[in-house]
């Protein structure tokens, strides 16, 4: 069915650029009639560009889109549909509001005189769903089904637009193991049928289930196109951290000073949450640096946001220096002496308009209650005293965070909890999009942190940074914590990397 | 597409989810409105019961000659609800259509003229409103209320008095009556009244343009994904809304014979409060002209309960009507809640 000459669409040395940034240069995606291709990568790795220019959302700035052969250019989502290539997005993009049928051919509803007819409405509608196997009460409102059958029928929508190409974008997300099944049963029917599929996931294991193909990219470039079966997960996880086996092997360690294992400052048992993370068993020690490894999705953030009372969790128990707690928000996190510095260091973290010393006592301040204001003199002395002690450039606390470049804006973000002196500091992603420079001085400071007494909870998508700074690390694979390693000298890259891929370590 | 019936369907049923009916019940989209229905019905009762004469039929009939107008309006409001917007300038329209209606009348236009002149104005009002509060992403309520104050304004500015129409044409269609068996009748206005809510009936419910509109109403993102014409159909409910409120003004001025700038104040409010009563979500989405229809009924017959009680002061309407506002509003809430819980 799917010869290699079987090529609907070509897209050849594309090139995307945003104010600053160079979203994707020299991507290339070929895709078959029949196949199901996965388009992988880390997050900010291009995917979604990649798609929304797929998809005639983003005009592209170089490269040749070819839709059977001939060069086409999508002015728009309506035109990329009209041409065949249709999408069904993570969150279901319908309106619950209306029938099955309707959200199924609204738009294209068989007419006559101007008025909808109907009964042939709800009898093609009927017939899309049979084409999926499935039977619903199409003239049900679709907010009635559950978000599986919800994501089925926009599928059903997109197949009725006389697909040609599908693009599945993280579809099995908000799904249940059955449902998933249920879902990769409809695609493998459609393969058949001919249409190519794009199938974006980060679960590795429903890519290796339903891909023929993949094409990875890293950073916005073109890593290479690869058949599923000549490529095992080990390599294709090294594909997409960007590290050659050999080279992540040769990793230089540092050697990190050993930690007195008193009694634990914070203990997890089994404590999970439905649907963020599994249970899982932990503890953390003052001095201690934990990193928590494992891809984009398999529940780094959750199980850090847990710890911070930011999520509620629905099971386990979590103790505070031996003792219960219970964290129903983060400001009983942080009274215990717990800081959480986000990941999104955009829309969680800094205030943009706020200058760098606002920013900084933000959350002292909050601490406080707004009943007993940090004075000015002392919101001073602070700002100067973190500026030089993180070395934030410019050193001017006047300064709004939103004109700082991603380093600084992640110092300005890390004092802001260092000021509350925490006891254990969780950090999501602090160096996700910053300089090297940078980088290696967060690198540092988390390390002196540690060496000062504070517990760390170091979240990183580095393998190599997690190795350099933890003493114990935690690996996560889709939504558990499926190992914990003493970083011990026999401890490296590749060892961590089987274990994410979930291959056996031999 | 093979169709293989024979062939057992193998997928678990708990993901089918197909919604279990094991007794009737009503469709949940239909609550409101049967709500609605059975409060006219038990309100029409207690008149029949404590009053004499109430069980004339002529009593119905004039709710419809009295709220014709209203009518018309509520018709062109429940468009913009249901796209999840609010139009809060019909009321001013419908004092700046009579206001400039009896001035043309009076200056000697021919009504041939004035009629269709009216009508361009409220709609091309109501389509600027559209268009800014689409393109310029402006709050239907403050776009509105703009429109509100300036429709006000200018009708203050054409005339500040009550000014008498006596043009032949308004005057005839305004004493015109449809007489049925028994001496009932009705005027011409009901007539255009219940030809507007046909026609607006048909429009939503099988009409591209009407479903689009309960999609925008359920969810505007998707529609717009959904490749459907967002902004083409939100910009046309508010030239709907313009329209209705203009026709609604011309009914008003059959109804008065005058042209007065202190017209129909607070107006928006009673079609709002009659399109949520008939069980129009005024988040979107869902309701039915039919709703909106009885919600205009209700009002008409608290007016009407209470002038034959006599006694009771007119702003006890008011009350009532609050009060029912309160009622439909939380069963509004309670009827979404459940669905959330649903999902």
């Amino acid at each position: 069915m799917s010869a290699d000459d079987d090529v609907v669409l070509e897209m050849t040395g594309i090139r995307k650029v945003f104010p600053g940034v160079v979203a994707l240069d020299g991507v290339d995606l070929w895709l078959r009639a029949g196949e199901v291709h996965a388009l992988m990568g880390e997050n900010g790795a291009g995917k979604s560009t990649l798609i929304k220019v797929l998809t005639g959302v983003y005009d592209i700035d170089g490269g040749d889109v070819r839709l059977a052969g001939q060069p086409v250019r999508f002015g728009g989502p309506l035109a990329a549909q009209q041409a065949g290539i249709s999408t069904v997005y993570q969150e279901v993009n319908l309106c619950a509001n209306l029938s099955v049928a309707e959200n199924i051919l609204l738009g294209r509803e068989p007419r006559r005189l101007g008025k909808i007819r109907w009964g042939a409405m709800r009898r093609r509608a009927r017939e899309l769903l049979a084409g999926l196997d499935l039977d619903l009460d199409v003239t049900a409102p679709l907010s009635t089904y559950s978000l599986a059958i919800q994501q089925m029928v926009a599928i059903a929508r997109a197949v009725d637009i006389d697909a040609k190409v599908l693009i599945l974008d993280e579809p099995t997300s908000s799904l249940d193991a059955s449902e998933v099944q249920r879902l990769f049963e409809v695609m493998r029917r459609l393969k058949n049928q001919g249409v190519a599929i794009v199938f974006v996931s980060h679960f590795l294991d429903q890519v290796y289930q339903v891909a023929d193909r993949m094409t990875v990219l890293r950073n916005g470039t073109l890593v290479g196109e690869f058949r599923t079966a000549e490529l095992p997960p080990m390599r294709l996880v090294a594909a997409m951290i960007g590290k050659e086996l050999a080279t992540l092997e040769d990793l230089e360690k540092q050697p990190t000073g050993r930690v007195q294992k008193a009694e634990p400052l914070l203990e997890a048992e089994d404590l999970g949450r439905q649907g963020g993370i599994e249970p899982f068993t932990l503890s953390i020690h003052a001095g201690e640096i934990v990193g928590l490894a494992g891809l984009l999705g398999s529940g780094r953030t959750e199980l850090a946001r847990l710890l911070f009372g930011a999520d509620r969790a629905d099971a386990g128990r979590l103790k505070v220096d031996g003792k219960n707690a219970v964290f129903r928000t983060p400001r009983a996190a942080m009274s215990r002496g717990i800081a959480f510095s986000s990941e999104n260091r955009r829309t969680e973290g800094v205030v943009g308009d706020l200058s760098v010393r606002d920013n900084v006592i933000l959350a002292l301040q909050a601490s406080r209650g707004w009943m007993r204001p940090v004075s000015r003199r002392r919101a001073d002395e602070l700002a100067d005293q973190y500026i030089k002690a993180l070395q934030i450039r410019p050193a001017d606390p006047d300064r709004l965070v939103k004109d700082l470049s991603g380093g600084n804006q992640q110092k300005v973000l890390l004092a802001r909890w260092l000021i509350t002196q925490p006891r254990l500091f969780i950090v999501d992603e602090p160096t996700r999009g910053i300089d090297v420079g940078a980088k290696a001085e967060i690198q540092r400071l988390i390390a002196e942190l540690a060496d000062g007494g504070m517990a760390v909870l170091f979240v990183s998508a580095e393998l190599e940074e997690v190795l350099r700074l933890s003493h114990k690390i935690e690996i996560l694979r889709e939504r558990r914590l499926v190992e914990e390693l003493e970083n011990t000298d026999a401890v490296d890259a590749t060892r961590i990397m089987q274990t994410i891929a979930g291959e056996q370590a031999s | 597409m093979t169709t293989d019936t024979t062939a057992p369907d193998q997928t678990p049923s708990s993901i089918i989810g197909r919604p279990k009916r094991q007794r009737w019940q009503p469709d949940r989209q239909h609550v409101p409105v049967i709500a609605t229905l059975t409060l006219l019905a038990f309100m029409y009762g207690i008149g029949v019961v404590n009053y004499e004469g109430f069980d004339d039929i002529q009593v119905v009939l004039n709710i419809f000659v009295d709220g014709a107008f209203l009518l018309v309006v509520a018709v062109g409001m429940t468009f913009v609800i249901l796209t999840g917007g609010i139009d809060l300038s019909v009321g001013a329209v419908i004092a700046l259509t009579t206001t400039l209606g009896a001035t043309l009348l009076h200056a000697g236009w021919p009504a041939g003229v004035v009629l269709p002149l009216l009508l361009l104005l409220g709609t091309t009002l109501g389509l600027a409103m559209g268009a800014v509060i689409h393109y310029f992403e402006v709050e239907p309520f403050i776009a509105t209320l703009a429109g509100m104050f300036l429709a006000r304004g200018l009708a203050l500015l054409i005339n500040r008095n009550s000014i008498p129409i006596d043009n032949g044409f308004w005057v005839s269609v305004a004493q015109e009556r449809i007489r049925f068996d028994k001496g009932v009748f009705i005027s011409s206005s009901v007539v255009i009244a219940l030809l507007v809510v046909l026609v607006a009936a048909i429009v939503l419910a099988w009409t591209r343009f009407g479903r689009c509109v309960y999609a925008i109403g359920g969810n505007a993102d998707s529609a717009l994904l959904m490749g459907l014409p967002v902004a083409r159909t939100r910009v046309a409910v508010y030239g709907i809304s313009g329209f209705c409120a203009a026709l609604g003004g011309v009914l008003y001025s059959f109804y008065t014979l005058s042209g007065y700038s202190l017209h129909a104040q607070g107006l928006e409010l009673d079609a709002i409060a009659a399109v949520v009563i008939g069980g129009v979500l005024l988040a979107g989405g869902s309701g039915y002209l039919f709703g909106t229809v009885l919600g205009v009924l209700v009002l008409g017959l608290i007016q009407t309960i209470i002038t034959f009680q006599g006694t009771l002061s007119s702003w006890w309407t008011r009350i009532v009507v609050g009060v029912l506002l309160f009622a439909f509003i939380v069963l509004q809430r309670v009827v979404a809640g459940k669905r959330s819980v649903q999902r």
